[in-house]
């Protein structure tokens, strides 16, 4: 057992200022563990979420040596010597603590058009496998919103969050799209409305990821190439044109009639 | 306290927690930007010196070699040193072939996702590495002119594999040793590494991927699509060093195609 100083963000919407807590620390725990001892020992009203402690909840993220991390999947033998600062995620408005009010995902969510399948056929609906394992990877996704508070279109310019709707959200819109059973089409909403054109693929979201979900590679960049196809493209733009093909407009895609 | 006005709504400007400083990062994230600029500062420099050298390109006949710089292949200009020409020229006056030739690579590699994600960290800060702050105060991304322009990504690939054909065929020319016959050397795997590397570049590219099948929205009823699409995913994450290893390599052909040229260096027959 060691003893370990932690640099703890305390404060609400009124202002703050970083604490610092000395604290024992066991072979193999995490940085949750240790801010549950200073719950314990040092600062009972010390707030902080959490939920399984497994990595699966995405409740407890924020940002250890500045870095967007979950506290539960962090190993304290993992850090660098010296003291471990604990902030909460830049991104989102603080509550108090290490607790952020992320409800700006939950906006961004409702904005998402859900599946529009054709109508049920007699038997039932069938997927290949091939098509099944496709969207399997974005449904990994445990909503801790790390990908969200660490791109920077929204944690450096506010302003942006009213257009934007962030990683999370276009790996839904891409799985979406990437649905052989969906009939909508999301491609002049996702360039219009939700802002995928801010996204200058950095693939900060990517490195964060703790389900390691290939956001950039297999869902921002693919989604972007369909942007591409229905709005940049003039070779397809021809061919649409020839086969009378419209594509459908955002707001048709945001309100979602059946096609 | 309160961000949402409504359930449907983005309030602006809620009290973020945290000190209002770049980063809190301890490590040493400014290793990765520092390396990226250092690297593509070389070669633009290297790329731009030997773009206007416009000598010293080809190996010819009289050292039976036939050995072509990739910055200078297909020459085309009227002032092309004899036996690097592809037939058709243009009226270029004393300019240099390159700097004809030069525009869809550099157009290419300027309009990949994989450069854009490094040059946007490394020259242009935005943001120089993660969860450190931008250094610009407005951000409209790739939403308006000239970074829009970012969408014509497709059309530099198609550039980029006409080229990559010029290479691959220079690379089977270089096998043939004017009066020997056909052989190997040294330069002749150097060519022939170089048009790999950018075959290989080109294929692992996004772009590439999405049009051999990643626009799809059902691989089970295109088969063979799906299974182009499955060779090129595992190339599509090497993609990084793909991009790196050929810029790197491009330019080490050139420098010995150079080096050969002016006789600096004799190219070693391998059989």
């Amino acid at each position: 057992m060691t003893d370990v100083t932690m640099r703890i963000w305390r404060g609400d919407a009124s202002g703050g200022d970083f604490e610092s807590y000395t604290v024992s620390q066991n072979e193999g725990e995490v940085v949750l563990d240790v801010i549950h001892r200073i719950q314990a020992t040092e600062a009972p009203d010390l707030a902080c979420r959490w939920n399984c402690k497994a990595g699966k909840c995405g409740s407890c993220s924020a940002e250890i040596n500045g870095k967007p991390r979950l506290m539960c999947m962090t190993r304290m033998d993992q850090l660098p010597e010296g003291e471990v600062t604990v902030t909460p995620m830049k991104t989102f408005p603080i509550i108090r603590d290490l607790v952020t009010d992320v409800s700006f995902n939950y906006v961004q969510a409702q904005k998402v058009p859900a599946l529009l399948p054709p109508p049920m056929p007699e038997g039932g609906y069938r997927m290949f496998q091939e098509d099944v394992e496709r969207g399997q990877e974005f449904r990994k996704c445990i909503e801790c919103f790390l990908c969200q508070d660490v791109c920077h279109v929204i944690r450096d310019h506010e302003d942006n969050k009213a257009n934007y709707s962030g990683p999370r959200f276009f790996i839904r819109y891409a799985e979406l799209e990437m649905h052989p059973l969906d009939q909508n089409d999301r491609r002049h909403l996702v360039r219009e409305e939700m802002g995928l054109g801010y996204c200058n693929i950095t693939k900060c979201c990517t490195e964060v990821c703790p389900e390691h979900i290939h956001i950039t590679d297999n869902a921002i960049i693919p989604l972007k190439e369909r942007v591409v196809d229905a709005a940049y493209d003039p070779i397809a733009w021809l061919g649409r044109t020839i086969r009378r093909k419209k594509n459908r407009s955002a707001a048709d895609a945001a309100v979602q009639p059946a096609p | 306290m309160a961000v949402m006005e409504s359930s449907t709504k983005v309030v602006l400007g809620g009290t973020r927690g945290g000190p209002g400083v770049a980063t809190l990062r301890k490590d040493r994230w400014w290793l990765q930007p520092v390396v990226t600029m250092s690297v593509l500062t070389a070669f633009v420099i290297y790329s731009t010196w030997a773009a206007f050298q416009n000598r010293n390109y080809f190996v010819g006949a009289n050292v039976h070699r036939d050995l072509v710089s990739p910055f200078y292949s297909p020459c085309l200009t009227t002032h092309c040193v004899a036996g690097s020409t592809v037939g058709f020229v243009f009226g270029l006056g004393s300019l240099s072939p390159a700097l004809l030739i030069l525009i869809f690579p550099l157009g290419f590699r300027l309009t990949c996702y994989y450069y854009r994600r490094s040059y946007y960290r490394a020259f242009w800060w935005s943001p120089p590495s993660c969860a450190v702050a931008d250094a610009h105060v407005a951000y409209s991304g790739e939403t308006r002119f000239p970074l829009i322009m970012q969408n014509l990504h497709r059309y530099f690939f198609f550039a980029g594999l006409i080229f990559n054909s010029l290479l691959t065929y220079d690379a089977v020319r270089a096998f043939q040793q004017p009066g020997l016959g056909w052989g190997v050397t040294v330069g002749t795997v150097v060519l022939c590494v170089d048009a790999a590397l950018l075959w290989a570049y080109s294929l692992s590219c996004h772009a590439c991927r999405h049009l051999c099948g990643g626009n799809l929205k059902n691989f089970s009823e295109h088969p063979l699509r799906y299974r182009f699409w499955k060779l090129l995913t595992p190339l599509n994450a090497k993609h990084m060093n793909l991009a790196w290893t050929s810029l790197i390599f491009v330019a080490l052909t050139d420098v010995y195609v150079r080096l050969v040229a002016s006789g600096a260096l004799t190219d070693y027959k391998i059989f």
